[in-house]
């Protein structure tokens, strides 16, 4: 009997190691493709089956998916940009030169960090415009609209908190404006200032807060969020396609 | 669809005296899902390899932008060297542009908080679920409402000179209006006057963001002063 590539394929797939570590199984029927989404952790926040209209590009034009695909890029080039970057100061724009001269591909590797995170809140914008114009956010998708607000803002904060790490004058003049709005907030603007910077100025306390925020509390906090939002969409019944699915749904 | 039969769970944690139950399938916690005849497809393959394909899209583009483009990075930091102008990051230059003709409190603390109350409070209103055409009924009162909020708007402006923001509030009032009146001309087409006023107030604020964040990104130079970008 000849032996070809897909039949290795196949019998890798009905090996014991990798039957205790998916537990979907193997094979292309839809009951085996239904398993395939259900029985995973991470998928199972998507429904099983989809409307057909769902996958018109009209629909969504992608939106938040592509918003997704750039907090991918951000979390796969941030994780290697920590590796080069210490959040003191001047250590840290010092790390900005090292990754221009010396680390292979620094300069690529902040470059795409950068525009991707551009991208991402250009995207988020256009995500939530998209989705007020077609009116998805009537119930009963009214909490993951909300959702999507609050995601709006961890992006803004992520970003923000980011534009401070090269430590340049771009990054030291664009914070000490954005802060001193902050404390313009009555009577609590000058705590909320300090707090936010860790002293009354943009200093080496401040580029460790941001630092701590930008790497870990705000991108754990958006996945937590993400994971809601992903899990809100099957529950509220699907993408909305524009055609009534749910009771108190009706057609714009 | 009538409401379902309402369940009252047993409160006892022995589950060995407490009836077993497989499940309850109550409307308030199962999917909202209803179709009615419409095509179902696997969410797998069919959807996530459209996803896939288009978070590769952008993942290809956005590779070819960092080839190209090299991200800034001036000087170190300063502290006793303000650059002029100094610019907040490009999505924040709207509200900084705004920081110009306003009091702190007013233009950085009190819009941005009422935009993100506002944004929040959409799905809550019945007036923005019901989604009725503005104009298609009542309009005159409508028009006498709209006309005195118009006048605050234009003259709390005019009083602050934000001509900046000034003008996407004329363009939308012309818009608004020119919908207004093909309403009451029926044989001119429904879709504009048809829409809603949460349409309206969105994309003002839709072009009031744009128009803010472009002038404070490309038109404003030292001291915040008005410049050409093509000078």
């Amino acid at each position: 009997m000849r032996v070809f590539p897909e039949n290795y394929v196949r019998q890798v797939a009905e090996s014991r190691v990798w039957k205790s570590v998916f537990r979907s199984g193997t094979g292309f029927s839809n009951l085996k493709r239904s398993r395939f989404v259900q029985q995973n952790v991470f998928l199972h926040l998507f429904s099983v089956k989809a409307r057909q209209r769902v996958l018109d590009f009209s629909v969504t034009w992608y939106l938040g998916a592509l918003s997704f695909a750039t907090f991918a890029i951000l979390v796969i080039t941030g994780i290697l940009l920590m590796l080069y970057y210490h959040p003191s100061v001047p250590q840290a724009y010092a790390d900005m030169k090292d990754l221009e001269f010396v680390v292979s591909s620094g300069v690529f590797l902040r470059n795409l960090h950068r525009w991707a995170a551009h991208a991402m809140v250009f995207l988020v914008f256009a995500h939530m415009f998209k989705v007020f114009y077609r009116g998805a956010y009537r119930p009963p998708r009214e909490f993951n609209w909300v959702i999507g607000v609050v995601l709006l803002l961890l992006t803004l904060f992520l970003s923000y908190t980011g534009y401070l790490l090269p430590w340049d004058q771009l990054a030291f003049w664009a914070i000490t404006v954005g802060s001193n709005i902050a404390s313009a907030v009555p009577l609590l603007g000058g705590k909320i200032r300090f707090l936010m910077l860790g002293g009354n100025q943009v200093n080496a306390n401040a580029l460790l807060r941001f630092y701590v925020l930008h790497c870990m509390i705000l991108p754990v906090t958006a996945l937590l969020f993400i994971a809601v939002h992903f899990w809100r969409i099957r529950k509220d019944g699907g993408i909305y396609t524009g055609v009534p699915t749910t009771e108190g749904e009706q057609k714009r | 669809m009538s409401d379902g039969k309402d369940f009252i769970a047993e409160a006892s944690s022995n589950a060995r005296q407490a009836p077993v139950r497989v499940a309850f399938v109550t409307r308030r916690t199962s999917p909202a899902v209803k179709t009615r005849d419409e095509d179902l497809v696997m969410t797998y393959p069919e959807v996530f390899f459209r996803a896939a394909v288009a978070v590769m899209s952008v993942a290809i583009v956005l590779v070819w932008i960092a080839l190209l483009f090299n991200a800034p990075l001036e000087g170190l930091a300063d502290p006793m060297h303000t650059p002029n102008p100094a610019k907040a990051p490009w999505y924040f230059l709207g509200l900084q542009e705004l920081l110009h003709y306003f009091p702190p409190v007013f233009a950085g603390v009190l819009i941005p908080g009422m935009v993100v109350m506002a944004l929040i409070i959409i799905p809550y209103f019945n007036i923005n679920i019901q989604a009725e055409g503005l104009w298609l009924r009542d309009r005159k009162r409508r028009l006498r409402i709209f006309a005195a909020v118009v006048t605050v708007l234009v003259v709390f402006l005019a009083v602050f000179e934000v001509w900046v923001a000034l003008a996407p509030t004329v363009v939308i009032v012309a818009l608004m209006l020119w919908a207004a009146y093909s309403a009451a001309h029926p044989e001119t087409k429904r879709r504009i006057p048809a829409k809603p006023v949460s349409f309206w107030i969105m994309t003002w604020f839709l072009a009031e963001a744009i128009t803010l964040t472009a002038v404070g990104t490309f038109f404003r130079g030292p001291g915040w002063s008005w410049v050409w970008p093509w000078r």
